[in-house]
């Protein structure tokens, strides 16, 4: 082309319509990634995290599933038939022993399902009791934590966004009760109000659960809520300084819907990492009550109350001590493995 | 130490003396409303006999009077007569407990750090070599091991099994299973801690300057390296007491030892109210103490760090 003086002097090669060649090469390789997805990818390629988040669904299935098709109840003693004399045989079998009318009933070619962990002193199946236990165990660390979730998020949201006297009269309380000795003041509230909540609860769907359970989850409530506060705290007192914030109050948002649409969502890798740390934390405190004696109410059973159970007949029967002490470890153990996992995979910031 | 150090401080002691008293308080109102009052379960006793027995213990006046002449006892040290074991002060079981329980903690609290510090010394400087894989996957077990299972565990092993300790902790020797079942989790909490922040020191300018020098490796770790990175330890030590408080709880009861945190749990099993407030404000008391005197220690030793 020739250079014309007072020409707009456009290259007119570069208007002629792309190949398809080059319209291959501006195609998305792969769609684009959010941070969700990312962070996922971040978590799969750390292989204990993996592996402890596979071993933590698998006992939860086992947990929820296998007390279904078990042929045993974890309140059945099978000593006693209605109608027949109690049959002592079926007490404090070892494992993979079995009772009088069982082995008669295997004599005539019947099959019967092992006791894989032996039966308790009461001739109850001692396997569906520990998975009975694991079942009550994790039920209670998972919603204590939904509890404290809520609560904790509220209140941190609302001391954040708010500032000013309400952020500080909030954050003098949390300071207090952070201060607490949670375990002595768990122990003393759920003693309490276990005694308190006996009568009341009678006929209504909560007593099903037990006066033991709601008082834990009522103490989890009023003291463990802070340490989530705090953290939420935090985060949203950085992030209301961003500009999508001041864009929203200006475009007339409420105070209500910028902390649910744009703060909390933001929040989001903190609150799951402490979520997610709370669980396993919580099964310890559930445990340690039930070991005292204060946790869940007979004949329901969970594994801290079967640990404390085994404890009376610790020198003829240490294996009913082992079975419910190595789930609660293993337990314990993933959450906190897929914990750590998920802290370094969602928060990049973070350098440990 | 600066006045902004010195306000703090001040702060913080305030901070734990609020804590302590609304522990005093909401103690001893939750002990007040549990419902039927102290004498439930006793032996059917006649309501004159009843008024009597609120009179001798003051139930019978307001609580507002009752709160107010508590705090005053309180300050005296006065908790006043256990209901259930007669004719015993709540002060005379706490003080006697106490006499065996510190000795537990202490020990237990000692072992921790001792070992605590030599382990993760040890993983941090062999990082990456088998001592150090071995080291972190016993500690990660101890961690996640709730303190009554670790218990009952040396109990089976040692005691039941072996036999080469008393299951009886009043028993000759018998605190030795305990104490070690009490320094544990923070023993192994104690090495990751010294593990990640020797690590950090060691990657420090004057760590290289000191190599560079020519200083020897055994002087770099206890002259240069050590004294640094123990400093997040400092901060472990108010968390580590709470947790060896509460951790008496069960490993008294396990091995039957007759320390304060025995009588906690008896009290509140046995609903022996004024006992279960004694045992609970001075329990409390100490631990929030032992947090006022870790925070601060940190405070002094590193002011460049800033506390909420």
């Amino acid at each position: 082309m020739d250079n014309k003086i007072l020409s707009a002097q456009v290259n007119m090669d570069d208007f002629i319509p792309a190949t398809e060649e080059e319209k291959e090469y501006m195609v998305q390789m792969r769609p684009s990634s959010t941070f969700f997805k990312d962070s996922v990818k971040r978590l799969l390629k750390n292989k204990v995290a993996t592996a402890c988040f596979f071993i933590i669904v698998l006992i939860t299935l086992a947990a929820i599933f296998v007390p279904m098709f078990w042929p045993y109840k974890y309140d059945q003693a099978l000593g006693m038939v209605p109608g027949k004399p109690v049959d002592n045989t079926f007490n404090d079998l070892a494992p993979f022993e079995y009772g009088r009318s069982e082995i008669k009933k295997m004599d005539n070619g019947e099959k019967v399902v092992p006791h894989i962990f032996g039966t308790d002193s009461q001739g109850r199946d001692y396997f569906i009791r520990v998975v009975y236990g694991t079942r009550i165990s994790l039920a209670v660390g998972f919603f204590a934590s939904i509890i404290v979730l809520i609560i904790g998020m509220t209140i941190g949201a609302v001391a954040g966004y708010a500032g000013g006297k309400v952020d500080l009269i909030i954050m003098r309380i949390v300071d207090i009760i952070y201060s607490l000795p949670d375990m002595l003041m768990v122990i003393l509230l759920s003693s309490v109000l276990k005694v308190a909540l006996e009568g009341t609860l009678d006929g209504t769907v909560l007593a099903k659960i037990g006066s033991n359970i709601i008082s834990l989850f009522i103490v989890f409530g009023l003291l463990y809520w802070v340490s989530m506060a705090r953290l939420i705290r935090g985060q949203i007192l950085s992030l209301k300084e961003q500009e999508y914030v001041l864009a929203s109050q200006a475009a007339g948002a409420k105070g209500k819907w910028i902390i649910l649409k744009h703060l909390i969502p933001n929040c989001f890798s903190v609150i799951i990492i402490s979520t997610a740390l709370q669980i396993p934390s919580a099964i310890f405190t559930e445990s340690f009550l039930s070991f005292l004696g204060l946790g869940v109410n007979a004949p329901m059973p969970s594994l801290g109350s079967l640990a404390s159970d085994a404890l009376n007949g610790i020198s003829s029967y240490p294996y009913r001590l082992v079975f419910p002490a190595l789930v609660i470890s293993l337990i314990v153990l993933s959450l906190n493995l897929f914990g750590d996992g998920l802290r370094d995979a969602f928060d990049p910031k973070l350098d440990t | 130490m600066n006045t902004k150090t010195l306000m703090y401080i001040l702060k913080r002691i305030l901070l734990a003396v609020v804590t302590v008293w609304v522990v005093i308080t909401v103690t001893f109102f939750v002990m007040h409303a549990v419902p039927g009052g102290p004498f439930v379960g006793e032996k059917a006793v006649t309501p004159a006999v009843q008024a009597a027995m609120e009179a001798k213990y003051g139930l019978d006046k307001p609580l507002g009077v009752q709160y107010l002449t508590y705090l005053k006892d309180i300050t005296r040290f006065d908790f006043g007569p256990s209901l259930k074991l007669r004719g015993r002060n709540i002060t005379d079981i706490i003080v006697d407990g106490m006499k065996t329980s510190i000795k537990l903690g202490v020990i237990a609290a000692f072992i921790a750090l001792a070992f605590g510090v030599v382990f993760g010394s040890i993983a941090a400087l062999r990082r990456n070599k088998i001592i150090d894989r071995i080291i972190m996957i016993i500690t990660t077990a101890f961690v996640s091991m709730p303190s009554f299972i670790m218990g009952s565990l040396l109990l089976i092993v040692f005691s039941t099994k072996l036999g080469w300790l008393p299951a009886n902790g009043a028993q000759k020797n018998g605190l030795i299973l305990p104490v070690i079942t009490l320094s544990l989790y923070p023993m192994a909490y104690i090495t990751r801690l010294t593990r990640s922040s020797m690590l950090e020191v060691l990657g420090q300018d004057y760590i290289r300057t000191a190599k560079a020098k020519g200083v020897s490796g055994v002087k770099i770790i206890f002259g240069h390296a050590l004294k640094n990175s123990l400093i997040p330890v400092i901060t472990y030590f108010g968390p580590m007491l709470a947790y060896i408080v509460t951790g008496s709880l069960v490993v008294e009861q396990i091995f039957a030892v007759p320390g304060i945190g025995r009588a906690f749990v008896n009290s509140i099993t046995g609903r022996d109210y004024p006992l279960v407030m004694g045992t609970t404000i001075v329990l409390a008391t100490l631990i929030v103490f032992m947090n006022l005197v870790g925070d601060v220690m940190y405070k002094i030793v590193d002011p460049r760090i800033t506390l909420e």
